[in-house]
């Protein structure tokens, strides 16, 4: 089976023309050291070791909550006055730092170092360091290294630039074996089991999941992979794929009763799935998100929505809440809007204005004015504008909570009615 | 390099931020990656802040670097000017833009605002959080209230309160508690600061007849320079404690010249009394370890000492610029300072020294809980937590009240200790079964850890039995310090006798 001629994208008209508000100016979004927060639950014998200063060590604390886990798998080296001096030698320092770690953590199989601001500044080439420490610990310990700088990374691209840098460990598939099936992003183990049965009873025998649970389990990847990205702020990634060979199934992201039957659908497409066999295998779950979004629907139907840009699943989630939930969206803020990738999602949002980007001070004036009934905002701005009478979710719970998927489906509309209906709760004002 | 796991104090433009936050007036414009606005959140977030700090943070980007930085910073400077019309502003770089050397002092000298512009150079490859707030402190005092400022002739006798800020350990209830007790002996504060203060209200601060330095590590610096330049002399003790805020009273009366009478103050809150009422006897002698900034470890030995009658078996702080103070203390009680920021050398010294009562930060707390220690937090860095909606001070005598509370609610309370011991082998009150202060909830204690074992040591059947009986919050002690003498002694297994021998070699 060639299987490739076979895939049937979906129509989607290229939305290249469709105005798009680009703003500069201060721009209120994390760095991609914060994914760190996330990706080191989901890959469990890998340790993230930033190559920074104590300003990154102070954010990635502050982001995680402050210490929720006693022995975290990340830490940062430190940079001080010496290593800058050049009175030490950082490579030698910085192996000297892994050393230390290693001894008290001989359980790590993989090694992540991650490059900030100021090594990216002082140009220190972490791929040299992780030649060299790869040399020295093979194959006890496989080192890696991605920027999560905040001058090239915003948030979740974090995680792409982590993700496209594990693309080149991965195994060669070899080109008589049979198409596998590849969802990439971070998802948390109770959603992949789901998919991952979901597919079992489509008939798609051979899922992997990227990133991996373990170090060890890499999936093979070449041509006859064929990859559904779970997440939209996985451009780098979804080119290192095609680099390898793979081909992407374009599809909405599988948020909601709808995203989520048309993502499973572009699978089913390529794998030639017969529409009944479809119908049958995803109208419960599709039943049963849709009962769930019937719940909120009361609450969500006709409210107005507000994005300040955070994680690049803007565009989705706008379509999720105007779509399914009768929403309004009237300003869909997003750190960096990659065309392509959200395609599907940009079509159903012909009302909105898209911004990409940020000046943060202009952005508030914009929403002050147009009072919508929730704004999706970072956790800086969230009880400035509660303090103003806006109300607000925070956008990071929408990157930490499991959220993908028919069985999220409530659960993602619910993190947007429960500010809402609190507020109709209260009986006192601040 | 230094490998940090969690580290104690930000960098130091957060401790900037901290004062231009705590002040009214002020804007802070800082060059910085995008990224670096994660500080926002401490203050939005932690503190619960109805609005956002008063920083604009340039966020340049890669694109940026091969360009024109400096114009970026320029015209942030430029707009945040317009935007907010602050009565002063900050200038400065965060830990990357100090490597690109764009000059943020020189860029905004050239914009000629019409408003004090203050340069900050912290930096971030040497110093913290701390010093940062301390600095930034000092720089504006010196900028906005120049030698020369005529003193008027105060008709009563007037302080100013130094040092507390945003985002600090129970600042904000420290000031309302010490503001009243200084008019209780007739003292008004002109001003405090920088929590509250505006530009103009630094101005005034050389009008006041002395200084209070409530915090030494963010207050001293300025006070310092206040007392060099124009007189003042300052009050330094920190009113934490009875005893010290007895002090505290007893210092200010001889500084502002009162009527000496006045520093016999009769009512010294109840926290005294809860002490010596026989329910606390049990607390006589717990083994307590204390960790945090240097201002409130120090204050906290000697509550815990004096007040509590506790034992310190260890003392220590995160900011090295006050070891030297630390140090003193220390020997008070004939021990030496933990002296670090680096949490796993705390972790270990708790973890081998085995106390009843950890006294911390949010840092030790979790320490504790993995150790199954009782802990209360008694410093910085601040969290959710330290935020009560209640009014919650630590400083004078209602602060004293509080400590007591916070401090020994973590412990198993007196009659409780010895029903556990009566009831040992019973079955619903037993030691497996949790402390019944944790809720039905409480996992089972069989399987806590031990801290670090050796597996090579033996017990035998009887001995096992015996420590069995033990409550659990001794029991550890009681199965290291056994360990400890049977192998010093070679004496391998341990037996009943082992066991006893060594109770007797330890007990105190």
């Amino acid at each position: 089976m060639s299987g490739l001629a076979a895939i049937d994208r979906p129509a989607v008209r290229a939305p290249l023309d469709r105005p798009v508000l680009r703003e500069r100016g201060q721009r209120e979004v994390f760095c991609g050291l914060t994914s760190i927060v996330w990706l080191h639950r989901k890959i469990q014998d890998a340790f993230f070791l930033v190559v920074g200063s104590r300003t990154c060590a102070h954010l990635i604390q502050s982001a995680a909550g402050v210490m929720v886990f006693a022995e975290p798998r990340f830490a940062t080296a430190i940079m001080e006055e010496r290593d800058l001096a050049g009175l030490a030698d950082a490579n030698e320092e910085l192996d000297r730092v892994v050393d230390e770690l290693l001894a008290r953590r001989p359980d790590i199989k993989m090694l992540f170092l991650v490059g900030s601001c100021p090594s990216e500044v002082i140009k220190l080439d972490l791929s040299r360091a992780a030649h060299r420490l790869n040399t020295r610990y093979s194959p006890a310990l496989r080192v890696i290294n991605y920027s999560g700088s905040g001058i090239e990374t915003t948030f979740t691209q974090g995680e792409d630039a982590c993700l496209a840098a594990l693309v080149p460990e991965a195994p060669e598939r070899a080109a008589e074996v049979e198409p596998s099936l590849l969802i990439v992003g971070a998802l948390p183990d109770i959603v992949e089991d789901q998919f991952r049965r979901l597919f079992d009873e489509l008939g798609i025998p051979k899922v992997d999941f990227f990133p991996p649970r373990r170090a060890g389990k890499i999936p093979a990847i070449g041509p006859h992979t064929r990859f559904l990205l779970a997440q939209p702020f996985l451009g780098e990634t979804c080119q290192m794929l095609v680099g390898r060979g793979a081909t992407r199934l374009a599809a909405p992201f599988p948020f909601g009763a709808d995203g989520t039957t048309d993502w499973l659908r572009a699978a089913a497409r390529a794998w030639g799935i017969d529409e009944a066999t479809f119908t049958r295998v995803t109208t419960p779950g599709r039943d049963r998100a849709r009962r769930a979004l019937d719940r909120h629907r009361s609450t969500l139907e006709g409210k107005s929505i507000f994005f300040f840009p955070d994680s690049q699943l803007e565009p989705s989630l706008a379509r999720f809440l105007t779509r399914e939930l009768g929403m309004t969206a009237i300003e869909v803020g997003t750190p960096y809007l990659n065309r392509d990738l959200v395609a599907c999602e940009l079509e159903q949002l012909p009302d909105s204005l898209i911004s990409e980007g940020q000046d943060v001070d202009r952005q508030l004036e914009r929403c002050r004015a147009a009072r919508p009934d929730i704004v999706v905002c970072g956790l800086g701005l969230a009880n400035p504008l509660e303090r103003e009478g806006l109300t607000t979710k925070w956008s990071i719970e929408l990157v930490f909570s499991p959220v993908h998927g028919f069985d999220q489906a409530g659960d993602l509309a619910a993190l947007f009615s429960r500010p809402l209906v609190r507020k109709d709760r209260l009986r006192v004002a601040a | 390099m230094k490998l940090t796991v969690w580290t104690y104090e930000g960098p130091p433009h957060v401790g900037a931020i901290r004062v231009a936050t705590a002040m009214n007036g002020v804007h802070y414009v800082i060059h910085a990656p995008q990224g670096d606005t994660y500080a926002d959140l401490l203050f939005t977030m932690i503190e619960r802040r109805g609005e956002r700090p008063p920083v604009t943070y340039t966020t340049f980007q890669a694109r940026d670097l091969g360009g024109d930085t400096a114009e970026l910073f320029k015209s942030a400077a430029r707009d945040a000017f317009e935007r907010f019309q602050p009565a002063a502003m900050l200038v400065g770089a965060s830990c990357t833009a100090e490597l690109i050397q764009d000059d943020p002092s020189g860029l905004a000298r050239a914009l000629n605002l019409p408003i004090p512009v203050i340069p900050l150079d912290l930096p971030s490859y040497q110093k913290k959080e701390n010093w940062g707030a301390s600095e930034t402190f000092y720089q504006m005092v010196r900028a906005l209230a120049p030698a020369g400022t005529p003193r008027p002739a105060n008709a009563r006798p007037t302080c100013n309160i130094l040092g507390p800020t945003a985002l600090g350990f129970r600042h904000r209830d420290d000031v309302v508690e010490i503001t009243r007790l200084l008019a209780s002996l007739g003292v008004d504060v002109m001003v405090t600061a920088p929590m509250g203060a505006s530009p103009a209200d630094l101005s005034r601060l050389p009008e006041a007849d002395f200084n209070v330095v409530l915090y030494p590590e963010i207050g001293e610096a300025a006070a310092a320079w206040l007392e060099r330049t124009h007189g003042q002399p300052a009050v330094r003790t920190v009113p934490l404690g009875v005893g010290a805020t007895q002090d505290f009273i007893a210092e200010v009366v001889r500084v502002a010249g009162l009527d000496p009478s006045l520093a016999d103050v009769s009512d010294h809150g109840r926290a005294p009394w809860w002490s010596q009422s026989v329910d606390s006897n049990y607390l006589t002698g717990k083994r307590v370890f204390i960790f945090g900034d240097a201002t409130h470890a120090i204050a906290a030995a000697r509550i815990a000492s004096e007040e509590l009658g506790f034992e310190v078996v260890g003392l220590g702080a995160y900011n090295r610029e006050f070891a030297r103070e630390v140090r003193a203390a220390a020997e008070l009680y004939g021990l030496k300072a933990l002296i670090t920021d680096d949490y796993l050398e705390v972790e270990r010294a708790i973890s081998e020294l085995q106390p009843e009562l950890v006294l911390g930060t949010q840092m030790e707390r979790h320490i504790a809980k993995r150790l199954r220690l009782p802990c209360a937090v008694i410093s910085a860095p601040a969290h959710v937590q330290d935020f009560p909606a209640r009014y919650s001070p630590q400083m004078g005598f209602e602060g004293a009240n509080v400590i007591f509370d916070t401090w020994v609610h973590p412990l198993v309370m007196g009659l409780e200790e010895h029903l556990l011991a009566m009831f040992r082998d019973d079955f619903e009150f037993n030691d497996e079964a949790g402390a019944s202060h944790l809720g039905a909830g409480a996992p089972a204690l069989a399987s806590a850890p031990q801290p670090d074992m050796a597996s090579e040591i033996i017990w035998t059947g009887e001995a096992q039995a015996e420590l069995a009986k033990i409550p659990f919050f001794v029991r550890g002690k009681a199965r290291r310090n056994t360990e400890n003498f049977a192998a010093e002694r070679g004496i391998t297994p341990i037996q009943i006798e082992t066991l006893y021998d060594a109770r007797s070699h330890f007990s105190r």
